[in-house]
C-alpha cells in the first residue's frame, strides 16, 4: 500500500513487522516506492541532460562551422537524400508513439499489449538503422566520408552529380570552400553516428525489455524502468528531430 | 594541560561494535559485489592512493630531473612523457575523485540519514568504470606512455605524436563517466533521500559542497568526453574537425576541454572545501559564520566556474575582447572563494579552538588555498597573464590550489573521519608531525616555483639555464620533504587499524548525524530512520543530547 513517507517515519517506532508489507522490487534504503520511482526518475532526467551536454559539444561546432562555411554546408547538405531522412523521421516518430503505448500499457498492467508495442518500437528502430546504411552506402559509394579518400567531385564539378544537381543546380564551389564540405561530412557522420549509437544501445535494451516482459515483468507496479527507457527513447528521437532539421534541411527555410 | 576535544571511551572496556559494515559479509566478492556505499567508499580510497603513489612517484622522477639544469637523468622525450602521466593520473585518477569518491561516497548518506546512496549499483559501477580506466592508464604506461601533457592539446595530439594518444584518451573518457555516474548519484541522493526534517539549510555545508560538484560532473564532464572522442576521430580517420587544413579550428578544441577542465577544477576542489567547513567547525566548537552564505558560494563557484574556461587561452589566440570578459568573469570566481575564506576565518573568531591533526591539516588548507587563490588573480589578469603563463608560476599557482588546498583538505579530511570509517583513532602526535611536514615540504617546493615563474623559468622542459638551479635545488629538496609527509600518513593509518585507540561513536564531539551512530557503522548505517530537529552545527543540542544519555543511564 502507497504509505505516505511522512507517516511511515512517524510510525517507524514499531520497527521492522511493517518489512512485510513492502512489495519485492522495493530496495531495502529506501522508505517507499514512490521514493524508489521519484529517485530513479530524476536520476533518468539528470543523465539526460548529460547527454545534452554531450550532443551539445557536437553542436557547438556544427553552429561555429556552419557560420563559416556556409556555401559548403548547404552544397554538403544537397548530398542527402531529403526523402529517405522525412522518412526516417516519420519512423522515428512512430516508434516513440508505440513507445509512449509500451509505457501506458506497462501502467495499467497490460502484459501482452505491453509486449506488442515495445516489438514495434524495436522493429521501427531497426528500419531507421536500415534506412540509415542505405544513406551510408550511397556516401560511400561517392567518397563522401572524411577521411583519406574523401573526394571534392561533386562540389567542385556539381555537373557530373547529375541526380543532385537536376534537383539542385548548384553552381561549383572554389576549391578552398568545396574542401571544407569535408568538414560538413565529418559533422554529419560524427552526429548522425552518435545518435545511432544511441539507437543500437536503445535497441539492445528493447530487446531485453522485451523478454523480460513476455515473463510478465513490468506490468505488477513495478514500471519505472520501461518509463525510464521511454525517457531515453524520446530524447533519442529529439535529437534527431534536430539533426534532421540542422542537416538536412540548411538551404530549405 | 593541552587542550583537546577529543573524548574516548574506557579503552579497558571499549570493544568495536561487532555487527558493522565491515564485519557484516566476509570474503573477497562480498566486497567487490557490494552495493554498500561504505565499502565502494573503502574501495575507492585503496586504489585512489594506489594511483597517488604512481602519480607521486614520476613526480618524484620530475623533480629528480630538474636537480641539475642538463638533462641526465633521463631523455628529453621520456621527461615529456613522465609529466604527463603525472598530471594524467593525478588529475583524472586521483584529483577528481578523491574525495567525492571517497569520503563523500561514504558520508553523504550517514550525514543527510539515508541508509544507502540512490543507486547503489551505479555506484558500484562508477567503481569498476574508474578500475577499468585506471587499468588502461597503467598500460598506457607500460606501453610507451603518452607525451602531449594532460591537455591534449590539438594538433599536436591529433598530428604530430606517434604516442599512445588513443588508450589515454579512452582512460579519460572512462574515468569521466565514473565521475558523472557519481555526481548523478549524489544529486539524486541529496535531492530525494534526506531524512524528515532534514530541510536543504539543515545539511551539513560538506553536502552543499559535493551538491555543487556534483552539477559540474553531470554538466562539465559529458563536453570533455565529446572532445576526446574527436581527438581519437580525428587521429585515426582525420575527420577534420580540428584540423587547419581542412577547415577544421583547433581552438575549439580548447574551448571544448577547457569548458570541462576548468569547471574540473572545482569539481576538484569544492569537496575539499567541503571538509573544510566540517573540520573548522567542529575544532572551534561553533557553527559555521554564515551557514547560508558559505552553501550558497559552493553554488555560486559551480555556476560562475562554468563562464571562465577561456582565460586558459589568452595567448591562443582568442579574440581581445573575449580575453577582457573572460578576464572580468574570471576575477568574480574570486567573490565566492573570498567568502568561504573569510567565513571559516570568523568561525574561528572567539571559537574555543583545539589544534588536533585535521585542524592542522586545515590551517593548512587556507594558508596554501588563499595564496594560490590570489595568484590566480594574477593569471586571470590579461596583462600579467601573457608574462607568466607557460612558466613555473602557472605550475607553481595550481599545485597551490590543487595540492596545497585539495590534498591538505582530503588529508584533514581523512584524519577527521578516520575513527568513523575503522572504528580506531589515528595516532595523534606522528599525524601532527606529518601535518606539518606536509606543509613545510610543500612551501619549500612550490614557493621557489613562483619566483622561478616571475623571472620566465618555461614549464614542461627537462632542461633550464644554469642560473635558475638554485631555486630548483630547494623545489626538489621540499619535494623529498613532501613526499615523507605523504608516505607517514600511509604508514601510521595502517598501523592503526590494528593498534589504534578505540574510537567510540563520537571522538570530536561532533554535531553531525555520521557521528551519532556506531564507529564504523552498521551497513544500513541507522537502525531507525532518524529525524533531523535542530540546525547543522547546534553544538548546544549535542550538549543537551549528553545530559539525556546521562540521565537515562542513570534513571
Amino acid at each position: 500500500m502507497p504509505d505516505s513517507t511522512a507517516i511511515a517515519h512517524g510510525a517507524h517506532e514499531t520497527g521492522s513487522n511493517t518489512h512485510d508489507e513492502h512489495p519485492p522490487y522495493l530496495r531495502h534504503h529506501f522508505e517507499s516506492t514512490e521514493q524508489q520511482a521519484d529517485a530513479a526518475g530524476f536520476a533518468m532526467w539528470l543523465f539526460l541532460l548529460t547527454e545534452v551536454m554531450f550532443f551539445g559539444g557536437l553542436f557547438t561546432a556544427y553552429l561555429i562551422y556552419r557560420n563559416w562555411y556556409y556555401p559548403a554546408f548547404v552544397s554538403g547538405s544537397h548530398q542527402l537524400n531529403v526523402v529517405w531522412g522525412t522518412l526516417n523521421t516519420l519512423v522515428l516518430i512512430i516508434s516513440s508513439f508505440t513507445m509512449a503505448m509500451g509505457v501506458w500499457c506497462a501502467e495499467t498492467g497490460r502484459r501482452r499489449g505491453l509486449v506488442l508495442s515495445l516489438s514495434l518500437t524495436l522493429i521501427l528502430g531497426l528500419g531507421f538503422l536500415g534506412i540509415k546504411s542505405i544513406e551510408y552506402a550511397e556516401k560511400i559509394e561517392k567518397h563522401h566520408v572524411p577521411g583519406f579518400h574523401y573526394s571534392l567531385q561533386s562540389f567542385l564539378d556539381p555537373q557530373s552529380d547529375r541526380a543532385v544537381f537536376s534537383e539542385y543546380h548548384d553552381k561549383p564551389l572554389m576549391l578552398d570552400m568545396a574542401r571544407h564540405t569535408e568538414v560538413y561530412f565529418s559533422l554529419y557522420f560524427l552526429m548522425t553516428g552518435m545518435h545511432a549509437l544511441h539507437m543500437i544501445i536503445g535497441i539492445g535494451i528493447l530487446g531485453f525489455m522485451i523478454f523480460r516482459a513476455r515473463a510478465g515483468a513490468y506490468t505488477s507496479g513495478h514500471v519505472t524502468f520501461v518509463e525510464n527507457f521511454g525517457l531515453y527513447w524520446h530524447f533519442v528521437d529529439i535529437i534527431w528531430i534536430y539533426l534532421f532539421a540542422l542537416l538536412y534541411l540548411i538551404s530549405r527555410h | 594541560m593541552s587542550a583537546t576535544i577529543v573524548s574516548l571511551p574506557d579503552q579497558s572496556t571499549a570493544r568495536i561494535p561487532k555487527v558493522n559494515y565491515l564485519t557484516k559479509e566476509n570474503g573477497i566478492l562480498s566486497w567487490l559485489l557490494t552495493g554498500d556505499h561504505k565499502r565502494i567508499a573503502i574501495l575507492y580510497l585503496i586504489s585512489l592512493s594506489f594511483f597517488f603513489f604512481i602519480g607521486g612517484a614520476l613526480a618524484g622522477l620530475i623533480r629528480l630531473e630538474l636537480l641539475t639544469p642538463q638533462t641526465d637523468l633521463m631523455a628529453t622525450d621520456t621527461y615529456n612523457k613522465v609529466f604527463t602521466m603525472h598530471g594524467v593520473i593525478m588529475i583524472f585518477f586521483f584529483l577528481v575523485p578523491s574525495v567525492p569518491a571517497t569520503l563523500g561516497n561514504f558520508l553523504i548518506p550517514l550525514m543527510i540519514g539515508a541508509k544507502d546512496l540512490a543507486l547503489p549499483k551505479i555506484n558500484l559501477l562508477s567503481w569498476y568504470l574508474y578500475i577499468a580506466g585506471g587499468i588502461l592508464a597503467i598500460y598506457t604506461m607500460a606501453a610507451g606512455g603518452v607525451d602531449t601533457g594532460w591537455t591534449f592539446t590539438t594538433p599536436l595530439s591529433t598530428h604530430y605524436v606517434n604516442t599512445n594518444v588513443l588508450t589515454t584518451g579512452l582512460a579519460v573518457f572512462i574515468a569521466g563517466f565514473s565521475s558523472i555516474f557519481t555526481g548523478l548519484n549524489f544529486i539524486v541522493t541529496i535531492h530525494k533521500m534526506r531524512c524528515p526534517g532534514m530541510t536543504w539549510f539543515r545539511l551539513p555545508l560538506f553536502v552543499w559542497a559535493h551538491y555543487a560538484a556534483s552539477i559540474l560532473m553531470v554538466l562539465a564532464t559529458p563536453v570533455v568526453a565529446i572532445a576526446i572522442v574527436l581527438v581519437a576521430l580525428e587521429r585515426t580517420i582525420g575527420i577534420g574537425v580540428f584540423d587547419p587544413a581542412k577547415g577544421g579550428d583547433p581552438i575549439l578544441f580548447q574551448h571544448l576541454f577547457w569548458f570541462y577542465s576548468h569547471p574540473a577544477v572545482y569539481i576538484m576542489i569544492l569537496p575539499g572545501m567541503g571538509v573544510i567547513s566540517e573540520t573548522i567547525s567542529t575544532f572551534s566548537r561553533k557553527r559555521v559564520f554564515g551557514y547560508t552564505a558559505v552553501a550558497f558560494s559552493s553554488v555560486a563557484i559551480a555556476v560562475f566556474g562554468f563562464f571562465v574556461w577561456a582565460h586558459h587561452m589568452f595567448i591562443m589566440g582568442i579574440s581581445n575582447y573575449a580575453v577582457l570578459v573572460f578576464s572580468l568573469l574570471t576575477m568574480l570566481v574570486a567573490v565566492p572563494s573570498a567568502i568561504k575564506i573569510f567565513n571559516w576565518t570568523f568561525t574561528l573568531y572567539k571559537g574555543s579552538i583545539t589544534f588536533e591533526t585535521p585542524m592542522l591539516y586545515t590551517f593548512g588548507f587556507m594558508g596554501l588555498f588563499t595564496i594560490g587563490g590570489l595568484t590566480g588573480v594574477f593569471l586571470g589578469t590579461s596583462g600579467t597573464d601573457i608574462h607568466l603563463t607557460e612558466t613555473y608560476f602557472i605550475v607553481a599557482h595550481f599545485h597551490f590550489v590543487m595540492v596545497g588546498g585539495m590534498l591538505m583538505a582530503f588529508l584533514a579530511g581523512i584524519h577527521f573521519w578516520w575513527p568513523k570509517m575503522t572504528g580506531r583513532m589515528y595516532p595523534e602526535k606522528i599525524s601532527q608531525l606529518a601535518a606539518v611536514v606536509t606543509f613545510i615540504g610543500f612551501n619549500f617546493t612550490f614557493f621557489p616555483q613562483f619566483i622561478l615563474g616571475t623571472l620566465g623559468m618555461p614549464r614542461r622542459y627537462a632542461s633550464y639555464p644554469p642560473e635558475f638551479q638554485v631555486l630548483n635545488v630547494f623545489s626538489t629538496a621540499g619535494a623529498t620533504i613532501l613526499g615523507v609527509g605523504y608516505l607517514l600518513p600511509v604508514l601510521y593509518l595502517t598501523w592503526s587499524l590494528k593498534y589504534g585507540a578505540i574510537a567510540g561513536n563520537n571522538p570530536w564531539q561532533a554535531t553531525g548525524l555520521e557521528w551519532q551512530v556506531q564507529s564504523p557503522p552498521l551497513t544500513e548505517n541507522f537502525t531507525r530512520t532518524p529525524i533531523m530537529d535542530h540546525e547543522a552545527y547546534d553544538y548546544e543540542w549535542l550538549e543537551r543530547q549528553k545530559e539525556k544519555e546521562v540521565t537515562t543511564s542513570a534513571g
